[in-house]
């Protein structure tokens, strides 16, 4: 059987296809523009999966779109992706486009405790991505300038407007880019190490979301908490992957 | 509604364009979240007849009773003794704070950082679509948090006949004998309102009323223990929050009404939803109506609420007056005894809240809480944190949630909402 995950972020869609021993068939990624559905149908075309199940902040949408389409939040989906490559893990970080959160899981894998920033962009890919733009950096390229800083200019403002103006008056007074794109990597991990705090500990954090492929972003968070920083291969895939997984889960029920 | 009531609102001075876009609101907001409910018991028809009328035949009832020379005080709190308004023979109402009205008027009285409850309060003063508080021949206010005593100063000018109770912040013996001298200020002044004296006799037989009142709500509360849920959790908060406007002796013969047909639906098993269903407790502030909002997110994710720790639910209403009592001075000090017990945020320390939480949890069998906090509401918020800790060390999963009277959070609070019942299920 062919078990479909689709997660539906605010700045992509990701789907992976897995059988039913949960190995991956399939993985593929999108962008979500301002179609999402379309988007989500062209990436499910030729994908062939014989059941689906729906994730991230579209996940309402889809089930209105399509039949017969289960739904899980992002949340739960992103601890069964987690716990897939690391079946040890406790603590999740999870940065996508347009949300944070931080899971706690119990001993058995499931969600103990979670928490969110959701109102605004703060602390969120948005911001990063933002960010980059106004300094004249490529996406891809902003965590390792910042990473090759040798100062941090520290940004108070966690809105992303406010941080914006900060940012142009830095820009103005000449201060060093790479220094002022630490900074705002500092700021996006002093918000996500509060999350992390209120929810665990300690011990490794599995670090998952499209904000985890930013090596400045990953050594930040693993010197903040003094906690070892574990990342997924593909760490996007990860909400897609889980939601396919809780199918797999799912199926030994279905039979009886 | 049953008939037309537009002269009764004309001559209320109500702002009928504006009242008419605010019943149509509710209205549909009513279709949309009550009455699409599935399996409802059948005496909340009753309910759905009040909802239908709760500016209508509620507030003609009122007009007749002023008509008759009864008087009709407003308030917004709990605190305010309803035994006391009832024996110097006045009517108390709860007045409108559940839905945004009229915010930019609003925003010149109060910063825009105030919280929702408060702000609505002036919304439905400022855009006259308040029946209830234009019928008021007095309206008391209370100072609970900073907010509404701070709101209030504004207020009173806009107002007719606003009267200021205040109240302690500590369980001191001096906090209760602050309480207990204001009850009989406000007694004096209820008797000035009315020229009609409280007595002994007049005093018990009230207490008698709203303890009878208490005591259905009392059994619903319990009803609501079963597995599955007699009844939801919207429905249930309804009565709560009907408590506040209706005449006290229909209310009560109504909703024990209802206990009846629960007591009947849980002996066969039924439920408004079914066994199984994820139980959850909200705590916090209070949900006046129409301020359905995170209800309905609650019970349209797929768990039942079987019980409110707020001041529209079980804080408001718990504890009876003691009318064993065989003089005045008594039933005084009794009424003081239980309003001293609610456990408002507002009381520096509150342990109490904390435990009938943990208590409540237990009791209902809830398998999580929701702690719900209106934005910029400090009290309640910053005793959001030790709540979920102190449930958290008995293992009880807690969910805390800031939002407003506004929609535009409802899909990020069901995300959260919707992971909360995944994680107890």
């Amino acid at each position: 059987m062919r078990l479909g995950g689709i997660d539906i972020g605010s700045r992509s869609i990701e789907l992976v296809v897995v059988d039913d021993g949960g190995q991956i068939l399939d993985a593929r990624q999108t962008d979500t523009g301002f179609d999402p559905i379309c988007q989500a149908k062209g990436i499910m075309a030729d994908a062939g999966f014989d059941k689906l199940m729906a994730t991230g902040y579209g996940r309402g949408l889809f089930e209105t779109a399509f039949d017969d389409t289960a739904t899980v939040t992002e949340i739960k989906a992103h601890a069964r992706g987690v716990v897939h490559y690391f079946p040890e893990a406790r603590t999740i970080l999870d940065i996508g486009g347009q949300d944070s959160k931080a899971i706690a899981l119990t001993n058995t894998g499931r969600v103990k405790k979670f928490e969110m920033n959701d109102r605004c962009a703060a602390g969120t890919g948005k911001f990063l991505e933002i960010m980059a733009r106004n300094l004249g950096f490529d996406l891809k390229d902003f965590g390792p300038q910042a990473l090759a800083a040798n100062t941090s200019h520290a940004i108070n403002s966690m809105c992303t407007v406010f941080a914006e103006s900060e940012v142009t008056s830095l820009i103005a007074r000449g201060a060093d880019r790479q220094a002022i794109s630490r900074g705002l990597h500092d700021s996006v991990v002093k918000r996500a190490a509060g999350m992390i705090n209120r929810v665990s500990r300690g011990g490794p954090i599995v670090f998952s979301g499209g904000v985890a492929k930013n090596p400045c972003i990953r050594k930040l968070v693993a010197s903040r908490l003094d906690r070892q920083v574990l990342v997924p291969e593909d760490p996007q895939m990860i909400g897609a992957l889980g939601a396919a997984l809780i199918l797999k889960d799912e199926l030994p029920a279905m039979a009886e | 509604m049953s008939q037309d009531y537009t002269s009764m609102w004309a001559e209320l001075g109500l702002d009928l364009e504006a009242h008419d876009a605010l019943l149509s609101v509710l209205g549909n907001a009513y279709t949309d979240i009550y009455l699409s409910q599935k399996d409802r018991p059948e005496g909340m028809g009753y309910f759905d007849f009040v909802m239908s009328e709760v500016h209508g035949l509620r507030i003609k009832e009122l007009v007749d009773e002023k008509k008759a020379g009864r008087k009709i005080i407003g308030s917004y709190c709990v605190f305010v003794p309803e035994e006391i308004a009832l024996a110097a023979n006045a009517t108390l109402v709860g007045l409108c704070s559940g839905a945004d009205f009229a915010m930019e008027e609003v925003e010149k009285y109060l910063p825009r950082n105030t919280c929702a409850l408060i702000k609505s309060s002036f919304g439905f003063k400022l855009g006259k679509v308040c029946p209830y508080l234009e019928s008021a021949d007095m309206v008391v206010g209370e100072n609970t948090c900073d907010g509404k005593k701070k709101a209030y100063e504004s207020l009173g000018p806009l107002v007719n006949n606003l009267y200021v109770m205040d109240l302690p912040q500590v369980k001191s013996d001096q906090g209760r004998a602050l309480l207990r001298s204001e009850f009989d200020r406000f007694k004096t002044v209820a008797e000035e309102l009315t020229g009609v004296s409280v007595t002994y006799d007049s005093l018990k037989q009230a207490i008698g009323q709203v303890n009878a009142k208490r005591k259905a709500l009392h059994r619903l509360y319990k009803l609501r223990h079963a597995d599955p849920a007699p009844i939801s959790g919207l429905d249930a908060l309804l009565a709560s929050q009907v408590a506040f406007y209706d005449n006290p002796a229909r209310f009560t013969e109504s909703l024990n009404k209802i206990c009846d047909e629960l007591e009947n639906r849980i002996a066969d098993k039924v439920g408004a939803m079914p066994k199984k269903t994820p139980r959850l407790l909200l705590s916090g502030c209070p949900q006046a109506v129409p301020n359905w909002k995170l209800p309905w997110i609650v019970e349209t994710s797929g768990a039942v609420i079987v019980g409110e720790e707020s001041c529209v639910g079980e804080r408001g209403y718990r504890n009876l007056v003691n009318d064993s009592g065989a003089t005045m001075e008594d039933l005084m000090e009794a009424i003081t005894d239980r309003y001293f017990k609610v456990d408002c945020a507002i009381f520096t320390p509150n342990p109490d809240r904390l435990s009938h939480i943990v208590e409540m949890a237990s009791d209902y069998n809830a398998d999580g809480v929701i702690h719900y906090g209106l934005q910029f509401c400090q009290p309640y918020i910053m005793e959001s944190i030790p709540v979920e800790n102190a449930l958290e060390k008995k293992d009880i999963p807690c969910l805390r949630i800031e939002t407003d009277y506004g929609m535009e959070d409802v899909e990020q609070i069901k995300t959260r909402v919707q992971a909360f019942i995944e994680q107890v299920k």
